[in-house]
């Protein structure tokens, strides 16, 4: 290390150098420039991103000055890059990217300028310096061990192979969207490509959850803030989601729900219903089994979200959700008379989420069986 | 056009979200914190992006809440502007970020909010800042050879 042992021209020793010492994410802030009243703010919009109350800014400023900047390794396997695009979009650059840059995204092959060998000895490098310590984030499914490898490959290595052998020293992995949590579009009926979820191979590392196709740019970002705040894993559901984003029904926070538990249904896409905001309940709305943030924190900076736009919820955070019944089929249990309770919604809304959970599974192993191809057409014919 | 937010959302008239909407319970929600502030002396802070609101129900709760005395913009990591609302000790804080696109929509019921009160950190640092500012006054007093010991 001869070139730390240099003199600066005036005369004083240079300070003894700790290759270890990793500014905290405060001194990384300070250095840009941010106020103390500017980590304030940094702290309460994390909270409100977090999903956390406003009076939990105080304790976030308190571990974040602290915070030591994680290593991050992000690999893409069958996926459609709209899980990197909805967080690089996101409408909150300030604080979205403040968490962004204080987290070290030492691989990404979509946004890395480094490409093939060098690529690739990047993420091994970032392996060998951060065992044990860093954060696999994963997007995309991936042909399970028995599956032809040749569906997806990277730098000629299988995504099974890759994603075994960076996980190997990792903290945690975090699936990011449907396809890394639950399959999601690869792995919809028939599943070509024999495509599994991580949680499906990864079974020795805590598996985050985080799905949504894609999730909210502010839910990507405030489970790893979360991580690199509290340095731990949050509170999971038992589908291994965060249960601060994902511990509510769509339908539990539908600013539609008071038309819902009037009785008062939009039956089309512009009838007198649909033009009042009534409940999208009968157009095919997923709402009552389907476990997102969309309904508080919505979309594009917070401007509107699906079900708010005229649109029922599809369901996209769930398992299986592709084959759940068409998107525009009301769910099979009747919506109950007007005026039912609240707790009887909710228990309906439970035994269908349930129903269609069993019913997708049935469908995955049926359709493993067979096998076979279909055509547009088909798909067509069967919604 | 300047952003999403200028699209207009009509809503039409009739039995609309607005007669079920969210302002009048966190209204509520805020006569309640208010209380407690006056009682143990306690403030809240209420996150309005954790609300499930529908078309109108914010705009709905700020002609609930009106305008007070107090309007105040800070410049840091964007602006954040801060509005006392009709009612005394009931404030609206508004996060931007630098392309002026809002991170968070916060109540507050306090005295003052957080973001308007000089950090304490910043205190220590001032002293040093003015202490700095002072030194080259003093240290060059003998210098000019005016004074004689
Ligand atoms: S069914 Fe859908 S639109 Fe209706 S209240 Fe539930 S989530 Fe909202
Ligand atoms: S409304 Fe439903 S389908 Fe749409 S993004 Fe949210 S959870 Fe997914």
């Amino acid at each position: 290390m001869a070139s730390s042992h240099h003199q600066p021209t005036d005369g004083r020793p240079a300070p003894p150098r700790q290759p270890d010492a990793q500014p905290s994410l405060g001194e990384i802030l300070r250095r840009n420039g941010v106020s103390r009243r500017g980590f304030l703010k940094f702290c309460a919009a994390t909270a409100s991103m977090m999903a956390l109350p406003p009076s939990m800014a105080p304790a976030i400023a308190k571990t974040l000055e602290t915070a030591r900047r994680p290593s991050v390794i992000w690999l893409s396997f069958q996926e459609c890059t709209g899980c990197t695009e909805s967080l690089t979009r996101s409408f909150a650059p300030t604080v979205e990217n403040l968490i962004l840059d204080t987290i070290s995204l030492d691989y990404h092959h979509t946004l890395q300028a480094a490409a093939g060998e060098a690529a690739e000895q990047a993420r091994e490098a970032a392996m060998q310096a951060n065992m044990g310590e860093y954060l696999v984030v994963v997007d995309g499914s991936l042909p399970g061990p028995g599956a032809n490898p040749g569906y997806s490959t990277i730098a000629g290595v299988s995504n099974y192979d890759m994603l075994m052998d960076t996980v190997k020293g990792a903290a945690a992995v975090v699936a990011v969207g449907t396809c890394a949590a639950f399959g999601g579009l690869p792995k919809a009926d028939p599943n070509p490509s024999g495509a599994v979820a991580v949680q499906d191979l990864v079974k020795d590392k805590p598996v985050i959850n985080v799905s949504g196709c894609p999730p909210v740019p502010m839910v990507i970002t405030g489970v790893l803030a979360q991580f690199l705040t509290f340095g731990k894993l949050p509170e999971l559901d038992q589908y291994n989601r965060p249960r601060a984003f994902f511990g509510q029904a769509i339908h539990d926070r539908c600013y539609r729900r008071p038309f819902y538990d009037k009785g008062l249904f939009a039956e089309s896409f512009d009838d007198e219903g649909a033009k009042k905001g009534w409940c999208l309940y009968r157009l095919g709305c997923k709402g009552p089994m389907t476990y997102n943030a969309c309904a508080t924190m919505k979309w594009n900076g917070g401007t509107s979200w699906p079900v708010e736009a005229g649109a029922p919820c599809l369901g996209c955070s769930e398992p299986d959700f592709w084959d759940a019944g068409g998107f525009y089929k009301a769910l099979s249990v009747p919506p109950g008379k007007p005026g039912d309770t609240l707790l009887a919604a909710g228990a309906a809304g439970a035994a269908v989420g349930l129903a269609a959970g069993v019913m997708g599974r049935r469908k995955v192993k049926a359709a493993a069986k067979a096998h076979r191809t279909v055509t547009a057409d088909e798909l067509e014919q069967k919604l | 056009m300047t952003s999403l937010g200028d699209i207009p959302i009509k809503v039409e008239g009739g039995t609309s979200a607005t007669d079920f909407g969210n302002a009048l319970p966190v209204l509520s929600e805020v006569r309640h914190a208010l209380a407690r502030l006056i009682e143990t002396g306690e403030p809240t802070q209420i996150d309005l992006g954790a609300m499930p609101f529908g078309p109108g129900d914010e705009e709905r709760l700020m002609a609930l809440l009106g305008n007070g005395e107090v309007n105040a913009t800070i410049d840091a990591l964007g602006p954040t502007r801060i509005r006392e609302t009709a009612f005394g000790g009931v404030w609206v804080v508004e996060y931007l970020n630098a392309d002026e696109q809002r991170v968070a929509l916060h109540l507050e019921i306090d005295e003052v909010p957080q973001m308007l009160r000089a950090q304490r950190d910043d205190f220590t640092d001032a002293l040093a800042a003015i202490d700095a500012r002072l030194a080259p006054v003093s240290s060059n007093e003998p210098a000019d050879g005016q004074r004689t010991d």
